[in-house]
């Protein structure tokens, strides 16, 4: 998420988390689109909406297939308007905003720029909003949120107690050993106890086991230290499936499990951090798409159907880090996966306009996306006019790239074949992968953190094409604007307790069956409220005490300094070639 | 460092395509960081796919600018091999001298090398990890350790599993591959050897500067004009403007031309 203004503390403001939402008619947002000078917009990435995701497992595998970016026919697609990249993270003091206008007025002039809006390919939120009904319905619903202030359980706002992950010194504590391994057992087992202790106080493990019960992968432990409890697993996950059931969760004492079956493979999390089902579910989503990204749809069904009791660990040599890496992030908190969105850096929008140019103008003909990202935000993408990026797909590129290692220790320029299983889970694309050292004054022993590093990331379909994308990258440095300022960062605890409040208002706006568009939600640590409109998710978290009013003046506020700043916060559409 | 460009004569330059095979863990990202950055770090990630790096190394009489390509050694990625040993000049073969299995890897490596890249490439073989047997990082004194018995020579492939089983380390050592099996073998196959620490440096330029040495006066192309330098297409590149990374040898590579 972009952080406009770089100052982020939790402690004394509120926090706002900001996503475009698709829309639900397709009708509709075809007649407000506006021609642009470049032909018809091709279709956004299908963003798959978390609600109809979760809601069907089949129905979520398939709509992050391959199709999806070349769809031109599904209705959905035409519903994504706005780049599903695009989301805002941004901090703002609730109580400075004591005089805001009313929300009301907000959405109004959101309805009114729509109408004297000349922007083509660029507008978003001005030509995605919906006709005048919507909005009517919407400002309504605002305002009654606003007018139901003294009755707490107003049809449209639910106040709500959840439970949250605990925020108290020993748990901080206990969290900064999340992460470490739990050792290696002796030759002679003598602190196998130790070992598993450790093991056991771990808040969340994910395990990755084939059909056939042999572990393929797990976050904590090795499979011979765990073989017991991955053994239990497996006999829980198929005494369901014997009686043709399929079990899809438990808990036990404090720990929820939940089981996510995708052809031959089973993956699990166990989870003491209070997140939803849904919200493992995609965390499990997440790491499967990031096995086929290595070895691709095809070949584990091949892999499978040849020899189902297959050792998957084999193939997978050497990916094991990406898993790790992405289950951390998950473990620290990702409003990337939550939202499936991804971050955008900050940048005026001329700028933005010309590392675009840039890159088109150094366009290779073997080029199918061009990514320009500092420090695991996007800055820029060229895409072709029929394809999108998916979220995921970029959730999988930024983790290989930035979280994980094996890229960056590389040392030099790295060409990789990777399959994109939201673009296609049948082959590989080819991504060349190049640092840049923006550095003015370069002190080569020092490593670039990720906040500072810059990727340009040329992905390509011809697995030759190394050096023609090096051309490119070599072509596009040379007229470099010198743009970058990286942002600071909340650190670990910050984070995992602010996702704890975030994933409840997730929770609680998304929940299945409800139709609520403002979710109000106390708690003793914090009050909170999310507010979901066809064209964006707003969440935001401030004292348990603050004034429920603040928080609407605020919001409102926020929109509209978003809907001001959409293109340098945002990247809308991505330039085409 | 070899690397410095020493002397203000203009030598002449040329680039050389090099790749490295060899097992996943048995230290190719280690060495070539060694070669490029002079650097070392413990627990190093494992590469994926490929990566890129150049580096020059200076001879009395010329300047060789090694394009390296460091492959991944994971089996996945072996198919993709042909795409980086194409047009190679030279080739870096890895094993760790402490895990037999991964000399039987290089071999296969080196049968493959013989039989699909260029006719003229020059082969080094390399055992890796040397800081980790009692000869550490002296490389003088990287004798054989082991008894093997001259007679399991004949046979590579075995040689390479008995070594592993038969030997006994001392204490300390954590030797499986003797430097006598492996230079043998590199004899016979006409192979340069090494026995590297990528972690204390020890012999890892020498490698290099052995294998520019090596490489025939007649196969190197020079007075590349300095455009073709800057772009660093690959080491045959000076004559196309824009080349595939198969450009030539077509016909011995099996994944047959680019576009």
């Amino acid at each position: 998420m972009a952080h406009p203004d770089g100052q982020e503390d939790t402690r004394n403001g509120s926090d706002v988390m900001k996503i475009p939402s698709g829309s639900s008619n397709p009708d509709k947002l075809e007649r407000v689109r506006s021609p642009s000078p470049e032909g018809v917009r091709p279709p956004l990435p299908p963003r798959p909406n978390t609600l109809n995701l979760l809601s069907d497992e089949s129905a979520s595998f398939a709509a992050l297939q391959s199709e999806a970016t070349t769809a031109i026919s599904r209705a959905e697609i035409n519903t994504q308007t706005q780049e599903g990249a695009n989301s805002a993270y941004s901090t703002l003091a609730a109580r400075s905003l004591s005089k805001g206008p009313k929300a009301k007025a907000s959405l109004s002039q959101l309805a009114r720029s729509r109408a004297t809006s000349d922007a083509g390919d660029s507008a978003s939120i001005r030509s995605s909003v919906l006709p005048s009904g919507d909005i009517g319905d919407m400002d309504a619903l605002f305002r009654d949120f606003v007018s139901s202030m003294p009755d707490p359980h107003s049809s449209a706002a639910s106040l709500l107690h959840f439970a949250e992950f605990p925020g108290d010194y020993e748990n901080d504590a206990q969290f900064l050993t999340e992460f470490d391994p739990v050792g290696e057992v002796d030759e002679d087992a003598g602190n196998e106890e130790l070992v598993l202790g450790h093991w056991k106080q771990k808040q969340k493990h994910y395990l990755i086991l084939s059909a056939a019960g042999k572990p393929i992968w797990t976050r904590h432990g090795d499979g011979g230290l765990i073989s017991t409890y991955v053994g239990v697993i497996q006999t829980i996950i198929s005494f369901y499936e014997d009686s043709e059931d399929h079990l899809r969760g438990f808990s036990a004492g404090d720990m929820r499990f939940v089981v996510v079956t995708r052809g031959p493979l089973h993956l699990v999390a166990i989870s003491r951090m209070m997140e939803s089902d849904n919200q493992l579910r995609l965390q499990l989503e997440a790491l499967y798409m990031q096995i086929l990204s290595t070895l691709t749809l095809p070949s584990l069904s091949h892999l499978f159907s040849v020899r189902p009791s297959t050792d998957l660990k084999r193939p997978l040599q050497g990916s094991e880090t990406l898993l790790s890496s992405l289950a951390d992030s998950f473990t620290r908190g990702s409003p990337s996966t939550l939202l499936s969105a991804l971050e955008c850096l900050k940048i005026r929008k001329q700028h933005r306009q010309s590392i675009n140019n840039a890159l088109l103008r150094t366009k290779d003909g073997n080029l199918l996306y061009g990514l320009v990202v500092a420090g695991g935000r996007l800055v820029s993408v060229v895409r072709p006019k029929k394809h999108s990026l998916h979220p995921g797909d970029l959730q999988l590129l930024f983790n290989m790239i930035f979280e994980a290692d094996g890229v960056k220790a590389g040392g030099g320029e790295s060409w990789i074949p990777v399959c994109l299983p939201g673009f296609n889970s049948n082959g590989y694309l080819y991504m060349y992968v190049s640092f840049l050292d923006l550095r003015d004054d370069v002190n080569e022993s020092e490593d670039i953190s990720k906040d500072e590093s810059v990727a340009i990331v040329l992905i390509s379909p011809n697995k030759e094409s190394f050096f023609e994308m090096k051309e490119m990258r070599d072509a596009f440095v040379e007229g470099w604007p010198a743009l970058f300022n990286a942002s600071p960062k909340l650190g670990y605890l910050t984070i995992t307790r602010l996702m704890s409040i975030y994933n409840n208002l997730h929770q609680g706006i998304h929940a299945k069956h409800t139709n609520v568009k403002v979710h109000y939600c106390v708690s003793r640590s914090a009050s909170s409220f999310a507010w979901v409109t066809p064209i964006f998710e707003f969440y935001c978290v401030a004292e348990p005490n603050a004034n429920r009013n603040a928080l609407v003046q605020g919001a409102s506020k926020i929109t509209q300094w978003i809907h001001q700043e959409e293109e340098r916060l945002f990247i809308v559409g991505g330039a085409v070639c | 460092m070899s690397e410095s460009a020493s002397g203000n004569a203009p030598k002449p330059s040329s680039s050389v395509k090099l790749v490295l095979l060899g097992e996943a863990a048995v230290g190719k990202s280690s060495l070539v960081l060694r070669f490029v950055n002079d650097d070392f770090q413990e627990n190093k990630e494992p590469t994926i796919g490929a990566a890129f790096l150049t580096q020059k190394c200076s001879l009395p009489t010329r300047t060789i600018k090694f394009e390296i390509w460091d492959t991944a050694g994971q089996e996945r990625f072996a198919s993709l091999a042909p795409m980086y040993y194409r047009n190679a000049q030279a080739a870096l073969v890895v094993y760790d001298v402490t895990k037999p299995s991964s000399l039987t890897k290089a071999k296969h490596w080196v049968a493959e090398l013989q039989r699909q890249a260029s006719p003229g490439i020059v082969i080094a073989l390399v055992g890796n990890k040397l800081d980790l047997t009692n000869d550490g990082g002296d490389a003088s004194s990287a004798s054989p350790s082991a008894r093997e018995p001259e007679s399991a020579e004949g046979d590579e492939e075995g040689a390479g599993q008995e070594e592993g089983d038969a030997q006994d380390a001392t204490p300390g050592d954590a030797r499986k591959v003797s430097t006598r099996e492996a230079s043998t073998y590199a004899e016979e196959e006409s192979l340069l050897f090494f026995e590297t620490s990528a972690k204390t440096g020890t012999n890892v330029v020498d490698v290099f500067t052995a294998i520019a040495n090596a490489i025939p006066e007649s196969s190197l192309k020079t007075g590349k004009g300095p455009a073709a330098g800057q772009t660093g297409l690959g080491g045959r590149a000076a004559d196309e403007s824009r080349v595939n990374l198969g450009d030539r040898n077509t016909a011995t590579a099996k994944e047959g031309c680019a576009c």
